[in-house]
């Protein structure tokens, strides 16, 4: 039986006892993932968490608030660069991630402008050009990207008797719950309902109240912070930095986390973010098959289940909580 | 003063006038019902009404305030709100979702509060929300989702949307079309209870002219754009022009 004897009890982020029993279970279990698990699987768990924090980002502007962006590896390589130079510069890595965050936030308004005037597939091709525009700048910029070299970025030391692998998973995993729980708050207020308002029913929206083009700017900064501080972590994780890690096909695995995983549902940009890169890692004997496996896993989530993974996984649980009687 | 005070309003699209000269008065807590037949201009009206729509020509005072000076987004901060002939509402949020974005103006909006999940403000609107929900008598649909709600249900979820905005003017576009005659009477019911419990002025446009003549203080009659008579149900339903309308198939 559920009975809810207040408001605020009904605005909870976990409401029922078995929810929080196994959602504790979950983050206890990754928790202690260095102790149990080859340093390998921490290594894709990283990164796992990584990508959760900007598919989430990109799930509030498209699943959420229906902005169809092409922007994403525009917004990477201006979040991975600005923490690169930033932490050249001398800037601790503490700083510069969040500092990376509101670099890349601040582009985002800035190419959040067309939103305002165009919408769907339109204004899918004006974000699609800031993401090309982005990476030409940096190919044809030594001073920007480092070079030939690439742009060497001090890596994490290890700390507190921690590897730099299971240094690195933690930070990850903390950010990434961070950012995870932020989602939740966001999308249960009153930022969430006039974000899917907008997408809903735009004329609607502003009928009643809803400043489109302030909601619209904010789900585009906020959105590239996500993207921001991802990009910062991947160039902490990785060492070094060259535009070519941020081509249009980097843009195009998001996309992919995003309809697999499910949008406009914060589990299913988790799963998504799993997918893309637990896939690729499964199937790196067969490179050439992965875009491929991608593209497949797309049609079929559109044509079977639109509610991607994240769907599936509501449907299970629907299934169990009215078993046996169906 | 009047609440609401048109003035040679006009309004055309390419070769269409689709209002020409419209002058118009509401006072406050009046019911105001438009009729006229398909086409007419009447939903014209309430998007002029509502900055949807621009006119060339005319000035729309609302408290004495040029609401045409306003963006689209201010005039419901003003007070002003309305149900469209076409449901538009948020199909894939829960009808309580639909309702409490029907406050977002109401709202202390803090995005520091959203991000950290500081629920107060949420609280205090859910508890009028739930007012209306009561009212309403919405209560086995709270936390449905508006696509999977009947139609009749969705019409009124609407106008709970609407009334959550507190408005001052409240326009409402075809209540009864689509509705089984129970559910008409159902919700000519529920605006003269919104009459007397939440007091704004309404504006109402309606195509049974039956159903609009019980609730009228005054009535209005567009044709073609036009407005050919205004006054008492009886006297405006009585007007030659209103009589070879909707007779003589104009
Ligand atoms: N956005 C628009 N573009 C072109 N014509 C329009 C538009 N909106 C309304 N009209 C025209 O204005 C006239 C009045 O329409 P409307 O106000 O919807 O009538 P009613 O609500 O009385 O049935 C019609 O001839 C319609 O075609
Ligand atoms: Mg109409």
């Amino acid at each position: 039986m559920d009975l809810i004897e207040s408001y605020a009890q009904d605005l909870q982020l976990m409401r029922k006892t078995w929810t929080k029993v196994w959602v504790m279970g979950v983050i206890v279990t990754l928790a202690m993932l260095p102790w149990f698990a080859s340093e390998h699987a921490v290594y894709l768990a990283t990164l796992v968490a990584m990508y959760t924090i900007g598919v989430q980002g990109q799930n509030l502007l498209i699943g959420y608030t229906g902005q169809i962006s092409f922007g994403q590896a525009g917004f990477l390589c201006v979040g991975a660069y600005s923490f690169g130079h930033l932490s050249r510069m001398g800037v601790p890595w503490p700083l510069a991630l969040p500092a990376a965050g509101l670099i890349t936030a601040l582009f985002g308004v800035v190419v959040g402008f067309p939103s305002l005037r165009l919408k769907g597939p339109y204004l899918a091709v004006a974000t699609l050009g800031f993401g090309i525009a982005v990476y030409q700048i940096f190919v044809n910029s030594t001073l920007l990207s480092g070079g030939r070299m690439g742009l060497a970025v001090t890596k994490l030391s290890p700390l507190w008797g921690l590897s730099s692998v299971n240094l690195s998973y933690y930070l990850n995993f903390g950010v990434a719950l961070l950012f995870t729980l932020a989602t939740y708050n966001i999308v249960s207020s009153y930022l969430g309902r006039a974000f899917v308002a907008i997408r809903d029913n735009d004329i609607a929206a502003e009928i009643m109240g809803v400043d489109l083009a302030r909601y619209k700017l904010l789900v585009f900064a906020v959105s590239s912070f996500y993207l921001g501080v991802q990009a910062g972590l991947y160039a902490l994780l990785l060492g070094y930095l060259e535009p070519n890690m941020f081509t249009f096909s980097e843009t195009i695995t998001f996309l992919v986390a995003g309809i697999v995983g499910g949008l406009a549902s914060v589990e299913g940009a988790m799963l998504g973010a799993a997918f893309v890169v637990v896939v690729p890692f499964v199937f790196s004997g067969l490179k050439q098959a992965v875009p491929a496996l991608f593209g497949t896993a797309v049609i079929l989530v559109l044509l079977f289940e639109p509610g991607g993974l994240a769907g599936c996984w509501a449907k299970t649980r629907a299934y169990f909580r009215q078993w046996p009687f169906r | 003063m009047a609440l609401l005070s048109i003035d040679n309003l006009s309004i055309r699209f390419g070769g269409v006038q689709a209002l020409s000269d419209i002058a118009l008065e509401v006072q406050s807590q009046q019911i105001v019902t438009i009729i006229g037949p398909n086409g007419s201009g009447k939903t014209t009206l309430f998007n002029c009404i509502s900055a949807v729509y621009r006119p060339q020509l005319g000035r729309i005072l609302f408290y004495g305030e040029d609401l045409l000076s306003l963006a689209t987004h201010r005039v419901a901060q003003r007070g002003v709100a309305r149900t469209f002939q076409n449901l538009r509402l948020f199909m894939h949020m829960t009808v309580l979702d639909n309702l409490l974005l029907g406050r977002h103006i109401k709202f202390n909006k803090n995005p520091w509060h959203a991000v950290f999940r500081l629920r107060k403000e949420e609280i205090k609107h859910r508890r009028v929300v739930e007012e209306l929900i009561d009212f309403l008598q919405l209560e086995a649909y709270r936390k449905t989702r508006v696509s999977d709600c009947p139609y009749g249900v969705q019409k009124i979820a609407e106008l709970g949307r609407a009334l959550a905005l507190e408005p001052k003017l409240l326009m409402l576009d075809e209540p009864f079309s689509g509705l089984t005659a129970e559910e008409k009477h159902e919700v000519a019911y529920l605006i003269h209870e919104i009459r007397g419990r939440f007091k704004p002025a309404i504006l109402l446009v309606e195509h049974d002219l039956r159903l609009a003549s019980t609730l009228a203080d005054t009535m209005v009659a567009l044709v073609s754009g036009k407005k050919v008579a205004m006054g008492s149900p009886p006297a405006v339903l009585n007007a030659p022009e209103v009589v070879s309308a909707y007779i003589g198939g104009a």
